[in-house]
């Protein structure tokens, strides 16, 4: 264990992601080393990619009822889940903007429960893109699903900042994560994303039950992809889907992981959201932020309610790190 | 009319009635979510989560606080 900690160290001067082998040692990693592991993912993190903490916003405009059946999710109209569908107007999504600005976050997403975006969907995302941009001082990122090549330029053109798309687990899990579509399809829609000069954010959510090697297999897919931003959900069991009954992740599980992602990823945005209240709860979220990551989703999520924007706010004061600029996130790009 | 006491007769979170069964894990995650289901009547709410705060109608009630 020494020795891959050792490694591990390496990574902060050298800035290179560990190897998949050694990505699946860390999640093994010993109740007594885990302190120093999370050290070492903080430290890496501080050299790679600077100070501070890059806070976001999310909003569905779309809610419930999509076609496809990702196992974990209460949107999925395949299964009897107490979520109904809702669509949010224009004048509402300029307000999420606003609410969300007024935390001091720089990102705000506008997300859609689609396999991915007809004609109605994408005149509501351009019409809400257009006054956003025109009223709110804030970075828009939208996740809609998979696009045609089309629609990733007609996103870029109006000044879509981040696209959200989301491997979600190992490629040798997610066919029981995921039947309606393929982990395929999602990469090409992430290399689509990328080539038409948006940030690319892509994670997923661990504890749906996948092995310890498939969660070293995906950071190692996720290296190999090199998003600009992982958010990292934790499972939060829905009623009413196929994961209903799955545990919530223990605590350390959940750091251990976050910190794997961290020596997978030096320079990514490193972002904890959907279940980090349940998983990590308020001790663990500080020690997260101390241990690789440097991202938040403050307030709400799509269909679940998160801590109070201000009790994020002071905890990132107490920590001293500062909501990161935009203009910070582009400086360390180019470490 | 509704009256008051009526309200809280079903499980915001599961749907069932209040009456019936153990509805003590509900509360404990219903803090991290909004409502599901009319209080009043059990129906399914349709439910807008905002970045702060949220909103529910009942289709027979209208607006849940
Ligand atoms: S595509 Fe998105 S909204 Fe639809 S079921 Fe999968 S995760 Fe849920
Ligand atoms: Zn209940
Ligand atoms: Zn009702």
């Amino acid at each position: 264990m020494d020795d891959v900690l050792a490694r591990a160290e390496r990574v902060v001067d050298e800035g290179i992601g560990l190897t998949e082998s050694d990505l699946r040692a860390l999640l093994e990693v010993g109740d007594d080393d885990l302190p120093a592991l999370l050290d070492i993912a903080h430290r890496v993190r501080l050299r790679w990619c600077g100070p501070g903490v890059e806070v976001e916003g999310i909003v569905s405009v779309k809610t419930g009822g999509c076609p496809e059946d990702c196992h974990f999710c209460s949107q999925s109209g395949r299964f009897d889940s107490p979520v109904r569908s809702a669509w949010l107007d224009v004048p509402a999504l300029v307000a999420a903007a606003e609410q969300t600005a007024a935390t001091g976050a720089t990102e705000f997403c506008i997300v859609a429960a689609v396999r991915g975006p007809d004609e109605k969907l994408m005149r509501q995302v351009r019409a809400a893109v257009r006054a956003i941009r025109e009223t709110v001082d804030i970075n828009i990122a939208c996740s809609l699903g998979i696009l045609h090549p089309d629609q990733v330029a007609e996103l870029a053109e109006l000044g879509v900042h981040r696209y959200n798309h989301n491997l979600e687990t190992a490629r040798s899990y997610f066919p029981r994560v995921v039947t309606t579509h393929t982990w395929e399809e999602r990469w090409e829609t992430l290399q689509l994303v990328r080539s038409a000069g948006m940030e690319v954010c892509c994670g997923g959510i661990l504890g749906m039950g996948e092995s310890l090697d498939q969660r070293a297999e995906f950071a190692a897919q996720l290296a190999e992809l090199a998003p600009d931003e992982v958010p990292l959900n934790f499972l939060n069991p829905r009623p009413g889907t196929p994961f209903a009954t799955l545990p919530v992740m223990p605590v350390g599980e959940a750091l251990r992981a976050a910190a794997m992602f961290r020596l997978a990823l030096p320079r990514t945005i490193l972002r904890f959201a959907g279940g980090r209240e349940l998983t990590l709860g308020d001790d663990g979220i500080r020690e997260a932020l101390r241990g690789g990551g440097n991202g938040l989703i403050v307030g709400n999520y799509l269909t679940t309610l998160g801590r109070a924007p201000q009790a994020d706010l002071a905890l990132l004061e107490e920590l001293g790190e500062p909501i990161r600029s935009a203009e910070l996130s582009a400086l360390s790009k180019a470490l | 009319m509704i009256c008051a006491a009526v309200a809280g007769v079903f499980c915001e979170r599961c749907g069932s009635p209040q009456a019936e069964g153990d509805h003590g894990a509900c509360g404990v995650v219903r803090v991290w979510e909004p409502p599901r289901y009319c209080a009043q009547c059990g129906r399914r709410l349709v439910v807008q989560v905002l970045p702060v705060g949220w909103t529910a109608r009942c289709p027979q009630h209208g607006e849940v606080a």
